[in-house]
C-alpha cells in the first residue's frame, strides 16, 4: 500500500514493470521490492527446502526471501534481490523456485514432510545403497535443489572490469562514510567513496531524523553535492566493495544504472580492482531477526526495513502493524508508523522495564510466540507473564538488535571480538593493514556518534599519510543510547527460523549440537546455515548464539564462522570480463596472414599464433592431397614458408659468447662470424628445455632462435641465468620475434630464386651450409641464413616486419615461376619427420640429450646449465627410452602418435611397455607412414620389430625400428 | 597482491611470474656433489612466516626480483633485484 507524502520518490515519473507476466506501476526511485509492496504483492518467493511462501524481509543486499529472476532468455539473471533492483521501464521480473506459480507451489508438500527433512537429512538418507547415489539420488536432488536458473544459452550482455587507485577508499556512504570522505577530501586526499545503494546516505535516507536542523536526507544531499564538486573525490554509487585483499587491494562490483546499461555496448556491471593506500570501513550494521515459531510468514519483516519502506519509499506492507523488539527500535518504528498514519496494532517490547508514551497497545516484558496466516500474516500470539493473547495483524516488524557489518575486516583471516555492551561482534583492530573501521560497523549506533567516528577515522588516516588535516565542523545530530536485552529465540515447540534462505530452524541447530556437531564450523556445514546466497548475513549471529546456548559455551567462546569474500554475490561473468572468446586467447598474426587467408589456407593455432596447415589448390578435396603435393614441390622445386613465429632473441655485448656458452650445451663463443650453429638448452635438472639456432652476426652480436612454443620460457630463462649468475658479464639481450619477418625458402631451386632476387651469388663457397649474413633486397636491409628444417637446400630470409607482407608476395611469385609455391605446417612436419628433426613433440620435458642422440653436443670444456644433473646415473642409463624412427611393415600401415610400443608377442599392457610414438606423417617420397618415437634402449634395436598398439581405436601395427633419419641419410641435399 | 619492483615501483602481482624460493640463486659449483645439487634442485622448506622467493617481472621490465614476504600474512617486507642479491 502506497502512503501519502514525498519520501525519496519522484512521483512525477511513473514506471511500468511486470512481475510474473502481469503489468504494474511504480515510481522513479522505487526498488522492485518497494514497488511490489506498493502493489500489495505479499508472496514474492518460495523458501529453498520447504517451499514456504515468503515475502520481502529487508530493504538491502542481505535480502533472504525476495529473490527473483530478471528478464528471460539468454540474458536472464537469476537470484536478483528485489530489494536491490532499481525499477526501470519495461523491467520483467519472475518468481522462482516454485511451480506452477509462487502462490500455489506443488513442492510446498515438502513443508508437510518437514519432520523428516531436518539437519543432516541428506547425510543420513542417501547413504545406501551406494550404487543409488550417482544414478538416482544425485540427479533427483540436483533437480529439486537450487533457486533460480540460468539460461542454457550464452548470455549476450557485456560485463566489464576496471582498475583504479586512490589515497583513501571509503566503504559505505552513511553518516560515518560521508563525514570520513568529506574530512579526507577537504584535506586534499584522493578519495573514492563507494556506496552499494543507488543513493548515498545510508540509514539517514530511512529514518525521520534531523542533522544540522534539516532532514537527514536533505543534509546528505548537501554533503554529497559538495563531494561531487571536488576534483579529488570519486563518488561511486551502486558499488559494493566485496572483498579486501593483500596490499590494499579491494574488489568492488558496480551495477550500472538501468538507463546506462541500456546503452549500446554498455556493460551491465563492472568489476573494479581498487588499490587504496588506506581504507575506512563504514559499512553500517545489519539488523538481526528474532527466532520464534512461524516467524517466516509473508508480512513479517525487519523493523529497520519497514521504517525504510515507510519513510523513503512511502510504502507500508500492512494496514494493522505489530512491532516486536528488544531495544528502543520498536518505539522508533511505532512513532514513524504513526507519523505516516499507519494503524499500529501492538508494540511488544522484550524489556520488562520499558515504558511507552505512544498511545498504542503496549506489551512490556513480552514476546511474540507464534503467528498465523496461510499466504500472508493474519495474526500473532503474544506471551506476557504466562498470559497468551492473540491479536490480528497483517504486518509484523521485528528487531533483535544490530550486528556491525564487519565482514570486510575479516577477509584476511581476522576474527571479530565480542562486545557485551551492544551484544554483538565488533571488528578487531588491525585485521586488514591500512583499514580503519568507523561508525556502526564499529559498533557506534547513534547518528552523532557515527558522524564523529567518520571524522576521527579520516583524521587518523590523514595523519598516517602525512596529509595536513583540514577543519571540518561536526554537524548536530541525534545522540541516543542503545539499550538492548539480548533475545535470540523465543522458547517454543514449533519451527522457528534462523536462516530464512536455507530453511534452517532453531531445532536444526540444537539437533546439530546434540549430535555433537558443536564447533560452529561443523554446525554450519551440517545444517547448511549461512551457506545460501546471503551467506548468513541475517542468521549467523543468532545461530551461533543458539549453538552457544545448546553447548553451554558462551558466544565469544563459540566464535563465528569464517567471513570470506565476496560480500555479495558477484557474477562470474563480471570477474572474467574480457576473458571470453578471443579475449581469453588473443590472436597473433604473422605478416603473411592476409595473403595466406586469401589463398584459402586453413589455419591452425600455435600458441597464440596462427599458421597455415596447407594451401589447397583447385581439385584437391583432402588435406593429404595438398600436403603430399607440397612435400613433393619442396623436394623437387622450391617452397616458401613463414617461420616468423619462432622466437628470436638478439644478444649483444663483449661477453655475449661467454653467456651463450653457459646457457647452451655446445660452445658458441668459438663460432665464427657469419656462421650458424644448432644449439640445445637444458633445464638445470639435466633435461632438454629447447632447441634452436644461434647465428653470429658480428663480433659481439648473436641472434638466437627458439621454438615457437618455448619463446617466452626461453626468454625468462635467459633473463634468470643472466641476472642470477652472470650479472657481471657485459651482455644484453632483447626479444625481436615480432620485429623481424622470416621466411624459409627451401628446395633445389631455392638458390636460383634467391640469387635472382638478391642479385648475388649464393653458392657453397660464398654461402655454405650454416652460413649467415647481411644482404639487401633493393634498399631493404635483410638477413640471410642457410639453414634447413626440411632437409633440402634451404635458406631463411628475414626482413624488418613492416616489409614482411611484401616479401612474402614477392617470394611466392618467384617461387611460382619456378614451379614452386607456399607450403604449410603439414608438409613442414612430414619433411622434418623424414629427416628425424625434433620438435616439442619429442623434447616434451622428460627427455635428455642422450635420449635424442645429441649427447655429442654436450661440451666437456665448460660448465653450462644442466650439465651436472644431466650426468646423473638415471639420466645416462642406456636402457632409457631413446629416439628411433618407425616404419610399418605388416598389413596394417597406420601409425598414430601417442600410441605405445610393445614387443611383437607381448601382451599390450603397461608392464610390457617399451615406449611410445611422438610424431607421425605420411611420406610421399617413401610411400608409407613414418614415425618418430621413444623406445627402451632403442638405438641398439635398429632392425628389430615392435608392435604399436593404440587402445582407443583398437589399432595394432607391426613396425620396424629404423634410424630417425629416414630420408637422405647422408644429408647431401641439404649440405650441397 | 602488490609487489614493488625495484625498477618499476609497486605493481599488481599479475605482472609477475612466480618461481619459488630464492635459494635458486645459490647455484652449487659443478663438483659440489650430488647432495648439494639435490638440495639445490629439489628440497625446499614449507615455510610458514618470512621467506624469500623469486618473482619475474615478465609483464614489465624483465627483472628477477627477490621478494621477502610473510607466507602467513602475505605481507611484503622487502624487495631487491636478484642481480644485486646474487652478486
Amino acid at each position: 500500500m502506497r502512503l501519502e507524502g514525498q519520501g525519496l520518490l519522484d512521483r512525477s515519473r511513473r514506471i511500468g514493470f511486470s512481475y510474473d507476466g502481469r503489468r504494474y506501476l511504480g515510481f522513479s526511485g522505487d526498488t522492485l521490492a518497494s514497488a511490489l509492496l506498493a502493489n500489495d504483492i505479499k508472496v514474492v518467493g518460495r523458501s529453498f527446502k520447504y517451499h514456504r511462501p515468503r515475502g520481502v524481509f529487508s530493504a538491502g543486499s542481505e535480502e533472504p526471501n525476495a529473490l527473483v529472476t530478471l528478464g528471460h532468455g539468454p540474458g536472464q539473471e537469476p537470484n536478483a534481490r528485489a530489494t536491490m533492483v532499481e525499477l526501470a521501464e519495461g523491467l520483467e521480473a519472475y518468481s522462482q523456485n516454485c511451480w506452477p506459480n509462487v502462490d500455489f507451489d506443488v513442492m510446498s508438500v515438502n513443508d508437510l514432510f518437514a519432520p523428516f527433512l531436518g539437519a543432516g537429512f541428506y547425510y543420513k538418507t542417501f547413504m545406501w545403497p551406494k550404487a543409488f547415489w550417482e544414478r538416482i539420488y544425485e540427479p533427483v536432488i540436483r533437480r529439486a535443489a537450487g533457486l533460480g536458473a540460468l539460461s542454457p544459452e550464452a548470455a549476450r550482455q557485456k560485463y566489464d572490469k576496471a582498475y583504479t587507485f586512490c589515497d583513501l577508499l571509503v566503504v559505505g556512504a552513511g553518516p560515518a562514510g560521508l563525514m570520513a570522505a568529506l574530512s579526507a577530501a577537504e584535506a586534499g586526499a584522493d578519495v573514492i567513496l563507494a556506496e552499494e545503494d543507488t543513493r548515498v546516505g545510508g540509514r539517514l535516507n530511512a529514518e525521520r531524523e534531523e542533522v544540522e536542523d534539516q532532514s537527514g536526507s536533505a543534509w546528505v544531499q548537501k554533503i554529497f553535492k559538495r563531494l561531487c564538486e571536488m576534483p579529488n573525490v570519486r563518488a561511486m554509487t551502486r558499488t559494493a566493495v566485496v572483498g579486501a585483499y593483500d596490499q590494499g587491494t579491494y574488489g568492488a562490483l558496480e551495477r550500472m544504472a538501468p538507463e546506462v546499461a541500456a546503452r549500446s555496448g554498455a556493460p551491465k556491471a563492472t568489476f573494479w580492482r581498487i588499490v587504496a593506500r588506506r581504507s575506512i570501513l563504514a559499512a553500517g550494521a545489519l539488523e538481526r531477526p528474532i527466532a520464534f515459531q512461524n516467524n517466516d510468514r509473508p508480512g513479517i519483516m525487519m523493523a529497520g526495513a519497514l521504517r525504510a519502506y515507510v519513510n523513503r519509499w512511502r510504502v507500508c506492507p500492512g494496514q494493522r502493524v505489530a512491532v516486536f523488539a528488544n531495544s528502543d527500535a520498536g518505539h522508533r518504528t511505532v512513532a514513524d508508523l504513526q507519523a505516516a498514519g499507519v494503524h499500529v496494532a501492538a508494540l511488544i517490547d522484550v524489556r520488562p522495564e520499558a515504558e511507552c508514551t505512544l498511545g498504542i497497545p503496549f506489551y512490556p516484558g513480552a514476546q511474540v510466540s507464534n503467528t498465523e496466516g496461510r499466504r500472508a500474516l493474519e495474526a500473532i500470539t503474544i506471551k506476557q507473564d504466562g498470559d497468551v493473547e492473540k491479536i490480528q495483524a497483517d504486518c509484523l516488524a521485528m528487531s533483535g538488535g544490530w550486528n556491525p557489518s564487519l565482514h570486510l575486516s575479516c577477509h584476511m583471516g581476522g576474527r571479530p571480538v565480542w562486545d557485551e555492551r551492544i551484544v554483538a561482534f565488533v571488528p578487531a583492530d588491525g585485521t586488514i593493514p591500512g583499514m580503519t573501521v568507523a561508525g556502526a560497523a564499529k559498533g557506534v549506533f547513534s547518528t552523532a556518534g557515527c558522524l564523529q567516528s567518520g571524522v576521527e577515522a579520516a583524521q587518523a588516516v590523514l595523519d598516517d599519510l602525512g596529509i595536513k588535516r583540514a577543519k571540518v565542523s561536526l554537524p548536530k545530530a541525534e545522540d541516543g543510547s542503545y539499550e538492548i536485552t539480548p533475545l535470540w529465540s523465543v522458547p517454543g515447540k514449533g519451527r522457528a527460523w534462523l536462516d530464512f534462505q536455507n530453511d534452517v530452524t532453531v531445532k536444526d541447530v540444537t539437533q546439530a549440537a546434540t549430535e555433537n556437531f558443536r564447533s560452529v564450523e561443523h554446525m554450519k556445514r551440517y545444517t547448511t546455515q549461512g551457506m545460501a546466497p546471503d551467506q548468513g548475513k541475517n542468521s549467523n549471529i543468532a545461530a551461533l548464539a543458539v549453538l552457544a546456548d545448546s553447548t553451554g559455551q558462551g558466544i565469544p567462546e563459540t566464535g563465528t564462522t569464517t567471513y570470506r569474500p565476496p560480500f555479495i554475490p558477484v557474477p562470474i561473468a563480471a570477474l572474467g570480463a574480457g576473458g571470453q572468446g578471443k579475449g581469453f586467447a588473443p590472436e597473433r598474426f604473422t605478416t603473411s596472414h592476409d595473403r595466406t587467408i586469401a589463398l584459402g589456407a586453413p589455419m591452425i593455432e600455435a600458441g597464440l599464433w596462427y599458421r597455415p596447415s596447407y594451401f589447397p589448390q583447385v581439385g584437391e578435396t583432402h588435406w593429404r592431397q595438398s600436403c603430399d603435393r607440397e612435400v613433393r614441390m619442396v623436394r623437387d622445386a622450391v617452397g616458401v614458408c613463414d617461420v616468423s613465429t619462432l622466437g628470436k632473441i638478439d644478444v649483444q655485448g663483449p661477453d655475449a659468447g661467454a653467456f651463450l656458452d653457459f646457457v647452451y650445451t655446445g660452445m658458441m663463443s668459438t663460432l665464427k662470424e657469419g656462421r650458424v650453429k644448432y644449439g640445445l638448452m637444458l633445464r638445470e635438472d639435466g633435461h632438454v628445455m629447447d632447441d634452436g639456432t644461434c647465428a653470429r652476426l658480428g663480433p659481439d652480436h648473436f641472434l638466437v632462435t627458439t621454438t615457437t612454443a618455448a619463446a617466452g620460457q626461453v626468454m625468462r630463462h635467459l633473463d634468470f641465468v643472466q641476472q642470477a649468475f652472470c650479472a657481471k658479464m657485459a651482455v644484453r639481450f632483447v626479444s625481436v620475434s615480432e620485429q623481424w619477418a622470416q621466411f624459409a625458402v627451401a628446395g633445389p631451386k631455392s638458390r636460383t630464386l634467391l640469387e635472382d632476387m638478391l642479385g648475388q651469388k649464393l653458392d657453397d663457397t660464398t654461402w655454405p651450409f650454416m652460413a649467415c649474413g647481411h644482404v639487401s633486397i633493393g634498399d631493404v636491409p635483410a638477413r640471410l641464413f642457410r639453414i634447413s628444417f626440411s632437409g633440402e637446400l634451404a635458406y631463411e630470409l628475414a626482413v624488418p616486419a613492416r616489409y614482411g607482407a611484401a616479401l612474402f608476395d614477392a617470394l611466392l611469385s618467384r617461387a611460382e615461376a619456378l614451379e614452386g609455391g607456399p607450403y604449410g605446417m603439414e608438409a613442414l612436419n612430414v619433411m622434418r619427420i623424414e629427416k628425424g628433426f625434433i620438435t616439442h613433440a619429442e623434447i616434451h620435458g622428460r627427455v635428455t640429450a642422450l635420449d635424442i642422440g645429441m649427447q655429442g653436443m654436450m661440451s666437456r670444456k665448460k660448465d653450462f646449465i644442466g650439465k651436472t644433473m644431466a650426468a646423473r646415473p638415471g639420466l645416462v642409463d642406456e636402457a632409457r627410452e631413446q629416439m628411433v624412427g618407425l616404419k610399418p611393415i605388416g598389413t596394417v600401415k597406420q601409425l598414430i602418435s601417442g600410441a605405445h610400443l610393445f614387443n611383437p608377442d607381448a601382451e599390450a599392457q603397461s608392464e610390457n611397455d617399451q615406449g611410445y610414438i611422438t610424431s607421425v606423417g605420411f611420406s610421399p617420397e617413401l610411400g608409407h607412414m613414418i614415425g618418430l618415437g621413444f623406445l627402451k634402449n632403442g638405438r641398439a634395436r635398429l632392425g628389430e620389430q615392435v608392435r604399436m598398439v593404440e587402445h582407443l581405436n583398437g589399432i595394432s601395427t607391426l613396425c620396424e625400428v629404423v634410424d630417425p633419419v629416414q630420408f637422405d641419410a647422408k644429408g647431401g641435399r641439404m649440405r650441397g | 597482491m602488490r609487489i614493488t619492483c625495484p625498477i618499476c615501483g609497486e605493481r599488481d602481482r599479475r605482472e609477475f611470474y612466480y618461481s619459488g624460493h630464492a635459494m635458486a640463486l645459490d647455484r652449487p659449483t659443478e663438483d659440489a656433489g650430488s647432495d648439494a645439487w639435490d638440495d639445490y634442485l629439489h628440497n625446499r622448506d614449507n615455510t610458514c612466516g618470512e621467506m624469500q622467493d623469486l618473482w619475474y617481472h615478465e609483464m614489465g621490465c624483465g627483472a628477477w626480483v627477490v621478494v621477502t614476504r610473510n607466507t602467513a600474512t602475505h605481507e611484503v617486507i622487502a624487495t631487491k633485484l636478484a642481480e644485486e642479491a646474487a652478486s
